[in-house]
């Protein structure tokens, strides 16, 4: 409730108790019976009002009592950016609506220098932002959420500790319960987590055995909490992605500070990528910002490859439109998508000239030499688009504008069965075969002389026909079977050109020509 | 007075000085120029990196063709190492803007040398600054045997800083480079030959006289750095590249004009030809 008000807070540009939040304020929902409390701040929670109270009744209580229209929309949304935002404490990060975050912190603590420093970092920024919070770290997501509702303030559950112990005292709201569950529990006599486990297993069992759902199983959640049943929201398999991130402390506004940073952060991953033998394949570059936003730039790299010159060049570009705001407070590289690079010998010749410098400087020592083709493909990809840098290989078809395909530079190519020797085929085909308009000799006959392009071409010499049929496998029944000619023109323009159709095959009134290809 | 005659004798020997060496230029370029025709792997011998530009309408596939024929007969041309059995498998670069490849077409896998068809790579590009930025690109890798670009145009971004930028980081990278110009003026440019190509008629194939041969251009070459201008009609035929002076191909293609160069010929005719394969 503490996060719709903070919202609300933050909106009006207030500090707490400020202005008009030091007047009894509630935040109120319209339901069918009139208006009712979402939240109260707290001089209004000092005059009684109480989430879920109706306003009427809060208002005989205090009369003077002010509302603000609740959002529980944008709320959520602003949860959704925050969860994006927290990701700068871990890789992960889900939603536990309507005014939690899990963070998976694992593996990141060290960053930070410890788990109490993690946590009094998270608090310092929630703090900066104006915003409430509680944390709390622990192995299970579910004894975290205990924790931090109702554990002690920056409560911290280690591997080593004993759960049931530490948590014993906790009562028993921190099993994220249903609201009648929790009313039976307190009827029940079950008023703290170690009650319920001095029970025995198999009464508990019997009494909720036919709730499925965990959030009315208080065993279930037990279990949950406890780490014996693993909870859906944790990832299934820990996957591994070499992380190295900057924390700065000034913010940086800068373009060129930003890309020496992100030139640190590729010099550090290159070490990371190297001592386990790895080359990444893409890179994710995290710059979270001081008012809150979180902004990512991705590359794909066409090849495995560590090179930190290399890979700051290639994020070089993508920081162009970046937009600062009031600074950036942390950036982070990760790498998702790795794959085996083994260590190779460096450049000696280049090393003891010496230019083999740090970060851009030593791109341009490269540059001399040329860039390898990999680095070369993925310049071009940066700037270009995946889209625009293609190689063509071969596709099983005898169709001749399917019998290409296109695909990465870099990807294998498939075998095939490769192209007959006595198919001529031309250098170059139009995206789209252009209709031209034809006169020839007999219907059947060779063309004589056709227009294209506003031109008009004189058939000189020509082959053919090559008759192509349509795959009827693949296309609909009207398709019609196409004779393809070369010619050649009065001025030795070589052309290919086909008749969509004969005369007569019931597909169509007269066979249009078509000029697909230009010959060398 | 005796400060200004010093200086003007000691222009006056600068000058003799260079004359003597411009006399010195002219008369190597005459000796290199002498007996010179395309086809010859020219540059390939004297280590000089083609940077070639080709004219040639967008309507017609000389343009790409002829450029394909130079690279692939200066390959040819090339010294090959005696140690290296394998063939030389680097990839190539060609670089079409859009209007380029909207007017002309994109390249087309069957059709195109048998020995280049897997090593292209092709590079779309939305327009000439993009099309310049990966031809430089191109032009910086080590490991592409040749670039080919095709521009359409004289767009504003292809100016004589442009043209240099290129023929820089192709000398610099060793990288042979042919610019092929669609539907272009000619303009300024630092390109050390510079072709007009048109498609010509193709010699008639020994059992189907009727049907297209094997390609043939007309191409001038109107400047170039070390050799006289001139008009040839350029022909690929049994994987070679083969010249006859303009006009004088009339007197029977197959007779004085094949240019044998380099070792026993390896490769495939750049397009099909339409005569049959002999055996050996």
């Amino acid at each position: 409730m503490r996060f719709a008000l903070d919202r609300w807070r933050l909106g009006a540009g207030l500090a707490e108790g400020e202005g008009v939040d030091a007047a009894p304020t509630a935040l109120i929902a319209e339901t069918a019976h009139g208006p009712r409390i979402a939240a109260a701040n707290a001089a209004g929670i000092e005059a009684g009002a109480r989430a879920g109270m109706m306003l009427a009744d809060a208002r005989t209580l205090c009369p003077q009592l002010a509302v603000a229209p609740s959002d529980p929309a944008g709320d959520l949304a602003f949860l959704e950016t925050l969860a994006a935002w927290a990701m700068r404490w871990g890789p992960w990060s889900a939603l536990d609506p309507p005014d939690g975050l899990l963070v998976d912190v694992s593996g990141a603590a060290h960053l930070f220098g410890g788990e109490e420093a993690l946590l009094a970092d998270a608090a310092a920024s929630f703090a900066r932002r104006g915003l409430a919070v509680r944390c709390a770290l622990a192995p299970t997501a579910g004894a975290a959420w205990a924790l931090a509702h109702h554990g002690p303030a920056d409560a911290i559950l280690r591997s080593g500790d004993d759960p049931v112990r530490r948590l014993a005292g906790l009562p028993v709201a921190a099993l994220r319960l249903d609201e009648d569950v929790l009313t039976l529990l307190r009827r029940l006599g079950l008023k703290r987590l170690g009650d319920l486990d001095g029970l025995a297993r198999d009464s508990l069992a019997r009494r909720f055995r036919n709730r499925r759902s965990a959030s009315a199983n208080p065993l279930m959640r037990m279990d949950q909490i406890l780490g014996r049943v693993p909870e859906p929201l944790l990832p299934v398999l820990v996957t591994h992605a070499p992380l190295v991130q900057r924390r700065l402390m000034e913010p940086i506004r800068h373009r060129q500070l930003l890309e020496r940073v992100v030139a640190d952060l590729a010099a550090d991953m290159e070490r990371v990528l190297e001592g386990e033998g790895l080359g990444a394949r893409r890179l994710e570059l995290g710059l979270w910002k001081v008012d809150g936003e979180l902004v990512v730039r991705r590359v794909e790299m066409a090849a495995p490859t560590r090179e930190a010159a290399h890979l700051a060049r290639l994020f070089a570009r993508r920081l162009e439109d970046v937009d600062a705001g009031f600074g950036i407070e942390m950036v982070r590289l990760r790498s998702p998508w790795c794959e085996p690079l083994m260590l190779a010998q460096g450049d000696l010749e280049q090393r003891a000239a010496g230019d083999l410098g740090d970060g851009f400087a030593g791109g341009e020592g490269i540059a001399d030499r040329g860039t390898s083709l990999a680095a070369c493909i993925d310049r071009l990809v940066v700037r270009l688009g995946a889209a625009s840098v293609r190689r063509p290989v071969p596709r099983e078809s005898h169709l001749p504008e399917r019998a290409q395909r296109w695909q990465g530079p870099l990807e294998p190519e498939r075998t095939s069965q490769g192209f007959f020797d006595f198919q001529f085929r031309p250098l170059k085909i139009l995206d789209s075969p252009e209709e031209i308009s034809v006169i020839y000799e007999t219907p059947d006959g060779l063309p004589r002389r056709f227009r294209w392009r506003g031109e008009t071409h004189d058939v000189l010499r020509s082959e053919g026909p090559e008759r192509i049929a349509p795959e009827w496998w693949r296309e609909r029944g009207m398709v019609r079977l196409r004779d393809y000619y070369r010619i050649e023109d009065a001025l030795g323009r070589r052309y290919w050109i086909y008749r969509s159709g004969v005369i007569g095959d019931g597909r169509g009134g007269i066979p249009a020509w078509f000029l697909q290809g230009l010959f060398g | 007075m005796s400060r200004t005659a010093a200086l003007s004798a000691i222009s006056a020997a600068a000058l003799r000085e260079g004359e003597r060496h411009d006399l010195l230029l002219a008369e190597l370029g005459a000796r290199d120029a002498q007996g010179w025709r395309p086809g010859l792997g020219a540059g390939a011998q004297g280590g000089e990196v083609a940077h070639g530009e080709i004219f040639a309408r967008a309507d017609e596939g000389a343009g790409a063709a002829l450029a394909l024929a130079l690279a692939l007969d200066r390959q040819r041309a090339a010294v090959p190492d005696p140690l290296a059995d394998t063939p030389d498998e680097r990839r190539w670069l060609w670089v079409q803007d859009r209007e380029a490849l909207r007017r002309s077409g994109r390249p087309y896998r069957p059709g195109l040398p048998e020995h280049l068809r897997h090593r292209l790579v092709h590079v779309a590009a939305r327009d000439a600054a993009d099309a310049l930025f990966a031809l430089e690109e191109g032009l910086r890798c080590r490991d592409l045997a040749f670039v080919i670009g095709e521009i359409t145009g004289n767009p504003r971004a292809l100016d004589m800083t442009a043209s240099r930028r290129l023929g820089l980081a192709a000398e610099r990278h060793g990288v042979p480079f042919w610019l092929v110009r669609l539907d272009a003026r000619r303009d300024l440019s630092s390109a050390r030959m510079r072709w007009e190509a048109k498609s010509a008629a193709s010699p008639p194939p020994r059992w189907n006289p009727q049907a297209p041969g094997s390609p043939a251009w007309q191409a001038e070459l109107f400047r170039a750095r070390r050799y006289p201008p001139g008009q040839w009609t350029l022909r690929e035929q049994a994987g070679r590249l083969m010249a006859a002076k303009y006009g004088a191909e009339k007197a029977g293609p197959e007779a004085e004009t094949a240019m044998d160069h380099g070792p026993e010929p390896v490769s495939a005719p750049l397009t099909s030809d339409a005569q049959p394969r002999r055996a050996g």
